[in-house]
């Protein structure tokens, strides 16, 4: 039972990285229609820029408190990756807004290919370690260990999500986002900037994407210029999952594929074990005596839960859990 | 040192070709030296490693320690033969590149070395070991740890370390003998090096009567440990035993002190840096882990000496095994009285000598018998060493060095 309650709050925290990575994806789908797959570099960067932040700040022995330099590496990253949004989105989408829609996907991987390897050229291909500057208290919650950083992670997400929700559905740029969402041409004579709103989305998306790197270096304590492509695609799966372009959805696929991914990496070993099937074949059997378990799909299978969800999903239910509902998506 | 990382790259014909040409302008500008020897015949001596890259400070490390050893003994006015015997070394950069060993190796073989220190990655030495053997030039690696380089059959492959086989052995039973585990968690990254090393450690601890729980696998790019680690917890193991780098192992103790495992980390080599304080934190404090060798502040005082007065600095990890392959070529020349390798060969073969890393013979495939492995820990932020295994017995530290260092 402690085993499982920790692998809940572990995939809640994870899921919680999933949902903001997610929440990027799904907002550029609802209003343009374009995955775009660079938005993985987008978070790698967030993390990197904050890495460099935090680093030399806690170098240079300023006196301050290892709070406010975190919030200063955020501080920092999140306006940089809003820079990378939308130079993304006047450079590589804007031009091709009238193209095929196969175009946009093109430049989309382009871009991504481009921006992991100026990260590379500029941050080294070697693992970064995150200074680790802030304690870390560990609280114990009925034998399941919960950290510090687990407990920001998952407070800092649910409020983004809180204000993401609030500023689509109760400001005049969310409303002027679902109009453009729902049927650009209209939106345009209706008076609303098109192009200012799409440009914006980038931007938001970018800065959730940029605090959601943070968040990764700091739970982690590593950065790497390549943690943006898994972790992008990851969270790709989890809009889908919750029904891209809707932004409850991709909230909800996010912290179900947290989960199921914990579980899953958690429970696989003992599910597979063949020993618990002994009785098929002596030679198993011999060989169960003898190392106690036969173990078929161990846990390096973790990343594959992801991508096991997204092939159901679009099989069984392309639309999402909840992609009925498409007049809200934003 | 693991297979080193580097993609195997497919190179162009205009590179092979430009450095065939170079490597032959070389050899044209070779031909002409033995004149300036002042008269004495000059013996040249191949060495190879990184010299520029991530880890050339390695590198130099190795060729400084080939340096002194052809310094000392040109100081010493050899005569082999009859003749008297000028020592040259032949330093070239391999990049840590698998596929530029192969190229050194040719230029080596066509420039006539009487025999090669090198190469330093294990990944760069077994492709280049072919080339040696076909032109019959006698290697030593003073850093190839791969067990692969010398299962080849080459007869003039040897190597002055210990092999990575030999290092799971000896960090299992460090284990056993210092904490006494019962219930032992072993993790790896699924790549060849890491499951070679999690495999030889299962089974030495099996062989003690250790409960070793079933393998978890990540991948060498894994960075979240939590799910494997709480079902780990659950089983409660009193050691975890990771085969994988630091990138991967660094998150994997942090994350399980976290989770609260109580039980003590154990890494192979490629974890076995100051890289583990930088990513795990507090959480690196007081794991154990193993390098195959000795830590360079082990080797005997004289070369210690000698290198400090010569270079101003302290060798960093593989320099006496370098100087000691030279040597050892040397001291085999002198034996058969013939700097020519198919001559001094057998003398290599059977030699035994007391170098800078301890007393060196080799076994019937030319690596060293009784390779001294250390087991180190993490202390006050830095990696130190805390024991020596040699041929199955555990030596404290303190006392090995005090032997040697006499």
């Amino acid at each position: 039972m402690e085993v499982f309650l920790q692998q809940i709050i572990n995939g809640l925290t994870l899921g919680s990285i999933y949902a903001i990575v997610a929440l990027g994806y799904t907002m550029v789908y609802g209003i343009v229609q374009l995955i775009n797959f660079a938005h993985g570099e987008v978070v790698m960067i967030g993390a990197m820029v904050a890495l460099t932040v935090i680093g030399s700040l806690a170098g240079a022995n300023t006196g301050m408190p290892p709070v406010v330099i975190v919030l200063a590496g955020i501080a920092c990253a999140v306006p940089v990756c809003m820079a990378v949004g939308y130079t993304m989105e006047r450079v590589a989408y804007r031009p091709l807004r009238g193209a095929p829609r196969l175009a946009p996907l093109i430049t989309a991987i382009g871009i991504s290919i481009i921006l992991q390897h100026l990260a590379m050229l500029i941050w080294s291909r070697n693992p970064l370690s995150f200074p680790q500057i802030i304690p870390n208290p560990v609280f114990e919650i009925a034998g399941a260990n919960v950290s510090g950083v687990q407990i920001a992670i998952i407070s800092l997400s649910a409020l983004m999500m809180l204000g993401l929700t609030a500023l689509v559905y109760r400001t005049r740029l969310g409303t002027a986002m679902r109009a453009t969402s729902e049927n650009p041409q209209v939106a345009g004579l209706m008076g609303v900037n098109i192009n200012r709103v799409i440009a914006s989305t980038f931007v938001i998306g970018a800065g959730l994407g940029a605090v959601a790197g943070v968040m990764v270096g700091t739970y982690y304590g590593i950065a790497h210029y390549t943690m943006g492509a898994l972790l992008g695609l990851k969270a790709f799966s989890a809009a889908v999952l919750g029904g891209i372009g809707n932004l409850a959805g991709a909230m909800l696929g996010g912290i179900l594929l947290g989960l199921v991914e914990a579980l899953g990496a958690g429970y696989i070993g003992e599910l597979t074990d063949l020993c618990h099937v002994s009785w098929i074949s002596t030679g198993l059997a011999e060989r169960c005596a003898q190392d106690g378990h036969v173990v078929l799909m161990g846990s390096n299978y973790q990343d594959v839960f992801a991508f096991l969800v997204l092939i159901a999903v679009l099989v069984f239910r392309p639309s999402g859990l909840l992609g009925e509902r498409v007049g809200d998506r934003a | 040192m693991p297979l080193t990382r580097v993609p195997f790259r497919l190179r162009s014909v205009a590179v092979l070709s430009a450095v065939l040409l170079v490597a032959a302008c070389g050899k044209q500008e070779e031909a002409a030296k033995p004149a300036a020897g002042g008269g004495a015949t000059v013996i040249k001596i191949g060495h190879a490693a990184p010299l520029t890259g991530g880890i050339a400070h390695l590198g130099k490390d190795n060729e400084a320690g080939v340096r002194l050893a052809v310094d000392e003994a040109n100081a010493k006015g050899l005569t082999i033969g009859g003749a008297k015997v000028q020592f040259e070394m032949l330093s070239e950069d391999d990049e840590g590149k698998p596929d530029k060993g192969p190229i050194i190796a040719q230029k080596f073989a066509d420039a006539k070395v009487a025999g090669v220190v090198g190469h330093l990655n294990s990944g760069v030495t077994i492709p280049a070991s072919a080339v040696y053997n076909t032109a019959g030039i006698p290697m030593i690696s003073g850093s190839a740890t791969n067990p692969k380089l010398t299962e080849q059959g080459f007869a003039v492959t040897f190597r002055t370390v210990g092999r990575d086989d030999q290092q799971g052995p000896a960090i299992a039973s460090y284990l056993v003998a210092q904490f006494k585990p019962k219930v032992v968690a072993v993790v790896d990254d699924a790549t060849s090096y890491g499951e070679g090393l999690a495999n030889e450690v299962e089974k030495s601890l099996k062989a003690a009567g250790v409960t070793v729980l079933a393998r978890e696998k990540g991948t060498d790019k894994t960075t979240d440990w939590k799910a494997i680690l709480t079902t780990l917890k659950g089983k409660k193991p009193d050691a975890v035993f990771y085969g994988g780098m630091d990138s991967g192992g660094g998150p994997l103790v942090k994350q399980g002190r976290e989770l609260g495992l109580k039980g003590v980390f154990a890494f192979g080599d490629g974890a076995c840096t100051d890289k583990m304080q930088e990513l795990a934190g507090a959480a690196a404090e007081g794991l154990v882990c193993s390098q195959a060798g000795i830590p360079a502040q082990a080797s005997s005082k004289s070369f210690i000496d000698a290198f400090k007065a010569k270079f101003g600095s302290d060798p960093i990890i593989y320099a006496p095994f370098t100087y000691d392959a030279t040597n050892l070529i040397i001291t085999a020349m002198q034996k058969a009285d013939s700097v020519d390798p198919a001559k001094y060969l057998p003398a290599l073969k059977a030699i035994s000598f007391d170098g800078a890393s301890g007393h060196i013979e080799f076994d019937e495939k030319g690596d060293r018998k009784d390779a001294e492995m250390t087991i180190f820990t993490l202390k006050d932020g830095k990696i130190v060493p805390v024991a020596i295994i040699k041929a199955g017995k555990t030596i404290p530290f303190e006392e090995f060095a005090k032997g040697t260092g006499a």
